[in-house]
């Protein structure tokens, strides 16, 4: 990663002006929203828990921390973010950097812009609304909005109820799709299986000149998103958008219960232990938000690189920053 | 033989894969925002040449192949062997006819060869990009004809049989690019 040719920027400047332009595009619709852009710190002492993320960590020693102190990398700023909520700002957004360990690839690198914001009083479809008035306001030219949901996807794609099936049907299901390698792999759980089969059989093709609203997960996949009860499974009351086969956006209606919320970390934890991954400090500040009272409210977390990939066909992650992993 | 995590997977790393040594073409890693990742791999199985898909869980890991390239000097055909020689410890290798294939017939010998290794046996053996080779037989064809249009086939000394320009005669010596199997040029023989 050393040497002196490699100095330049991996993005023509003519992108980086594009991002520039995006950037300007995204503060302007909150502006007219009435929506405030708020910071919030990339260092702190918790830290996600999620045991398909890894966070990356820091010292701090000085003032305050004589002996030093751990302090995690944000995986995004959706802890930080639900104590303003919690807090009374109302309505919020934030573009930061965060910092995702292990990922660098095609779609991914270790550190990347997100565009996150809350909104009071909205549910998940509400805000799918706001997210597609944003992509219309920052596209060229607005694109037709499809919305499906999780179950009715799968079974479209691959005649299967996701919210049902059995890990083998899964597994089953994805050695006749041919992908490669199936049968040999070790995947403990159904959302594993969910995820190969959704990743390389239905993801692809969605989003097609469309803005593609995927909703409602299986409930197992709620990650700090609420528990719709009332219909024949329960689900998650999740979204994720989909441009051009890549994943744009991942939204909730947000859990606000402080005592669901512990026990899904504690769950987390757990899990990550049996997957001998180390366990990561919660957040006990954001616990202590949710039991002063999180506002009923819909919050969304948006790629920024992706998105610019998308707006100028793109194809490596890479060709949209200024400096990648291997130019940092 | 090490084995390797699938974060240290890039393109031309030799994995083994079914009992046969595979190189990576392409590694590309696929990861929900919340889920499991995966690598999604196309590698080319170098025992059959073709290219096969795989998915693996992202951080496990897969045995190495024990495969390397070495520039040999082909020696001689004993009428079922090639034999190959390192010119640095004049060690020697014998490779068979399925780790030759369609290259067999631009072999000279002196050459040298670009031969793949796996545990230490040729499994694919690849000619000079460019051979110089002698015409023994072609169509004496027309007296005075050198436009070098339209061309005629011509067979080697190796057995290989390409199209030369009408001009070309029997004894004569000649440029062949083994990657397209076509003529270049006239050549004396060095």
């Amino acid at each position: 990663m050393s040497g002196a040719a490699d100095w330049r920027p991996a993005a023509p400047l003519e992108r980086l002006r594009e991002r520039a332009a995006l950037l300007a595009g995204i503060r302007d619709f909150f502006l007219r929203a009435g929506v405030l852009e708020v910071e919030t710190p990339v260092c702190s002492v918790g830290a996600n828990t999620d045991p398909h993320i890894e966070s990356m960590a820091t010292r701090y020693r000085g003032p305050g921390a004589a002996r030093g102190v751990t302090l995690y990398l944000h995986t995004s700023p959706e802890f930080a973010m639900k104590r303003l909520l919690a807090a009374g700002s109302g309505p919020i957004y934030q573009i930061c950097r965060v910092f995702r360990d292990g990922e660098a690839g095609r779609l991914h690198n270790p550190e990347f812009t997100m565009l996150e914001w809350y909104r009071p009083g909205f549910d998940h479809h509400r805000l799918i609304d706001e997210v597609a008035a944003l992509l219309s306001h920052l596209l060229p030219r607005p694109l037709p909005v499809q919305r499906i949901s999780y179950g009715e996807l799968f079974q479209r794609e691959l005649g299967v109820d996701p919210h049902v099936s059995t890990a083998d049907r899964l597994r089953a299901l994805a050695v006749a799709q041919g992908i490669g390698g199936a049968q040999a792999l070790d995947l403990t759980d159904r959302d594993a299986w969910l995820d190969l089969l959704m990743s390389h059989c239905i993801e692809p093709g969605l989003g097609r000149g469309t803005l593609c609203f995927v909703y409602d997960y299986p409930a197992s996949q709620a990650s700090l998103a609420r528990i719709a009860r009332d219909g024949t499974h329960p689900v998650a009351e999740r979204f994720e958008l989909y441009m051009e086969g890549v994943e744009l956006a991942n939204g909730f209606h947000e859990l606000a219960d402080p005592l669901e919320q512990r026990h899904r970390f504690e769950a987390d934890l757990e899990r990550r232990e049996g997957a001998g991954l180390p366990r990561m400090p919660m957040d006990e500040r954001l616990l202590a938000a949710l039991e002063a009272g999180l506002p009923s409210c819909a919050g969304v977390a948006l790629g920024v690189d992706r998105l610019l990939m998308c707006l100028c066909g793109a194809r490596h992650i890479e060709q949209v920053l200024a400096f990648p992993l291997e130019r940092a | 033989m090490a084995s390797y995590s699938t974060s240290e997977f890039k393109g031309g790393l030799k994995l083994m894969l079914d009992g046969d040594p595979c190189s990576i073409i392409e590694n590309e890693i696929v990861k929900p925002g919340k889920g499991q990742a995966f690598n999604r791999v196309k590698l080319r199985n170098l025992m059959t040449g073709r290219v096969i898909e795989r998915t693996f869980k992202s951080g496990e890991s897969v045995e190495g192949a024990d495969v390397m390239e070495m520039d040999l000097q082909y020696l001689y055909n004993d009428g079922e062997f090639w034999h190959f020689m390192d010119n640095d410890t004049f060690e020697q290798y014998s490779a068979d006819a399925r780790s030759l294939g369609d290259n067999a017939k631009w072999l000279k010998e002196q050459d040298l060869c670009t031969v793949t290794l796996w545990n230490g046996t040729p499994i694919i053996v690849e000619p000079p990009n460019f051979v110089i080779l002698a015409i023994t037989e072609t169509d004496p064809g027309l007296k005075g004809d050198t436009s070098g249009g339209g061309g005629k086939p011509a067979t080697l000394e190796t057995g290989a049989v390409v199209r030369v320009p009408l001009f070309v005669q029997i004894g004569e010596v000649i440029k062949v690019d083994t990657r397209t199997g076509e003529y270049v040029s006239r050549a004396k023989e060095e």
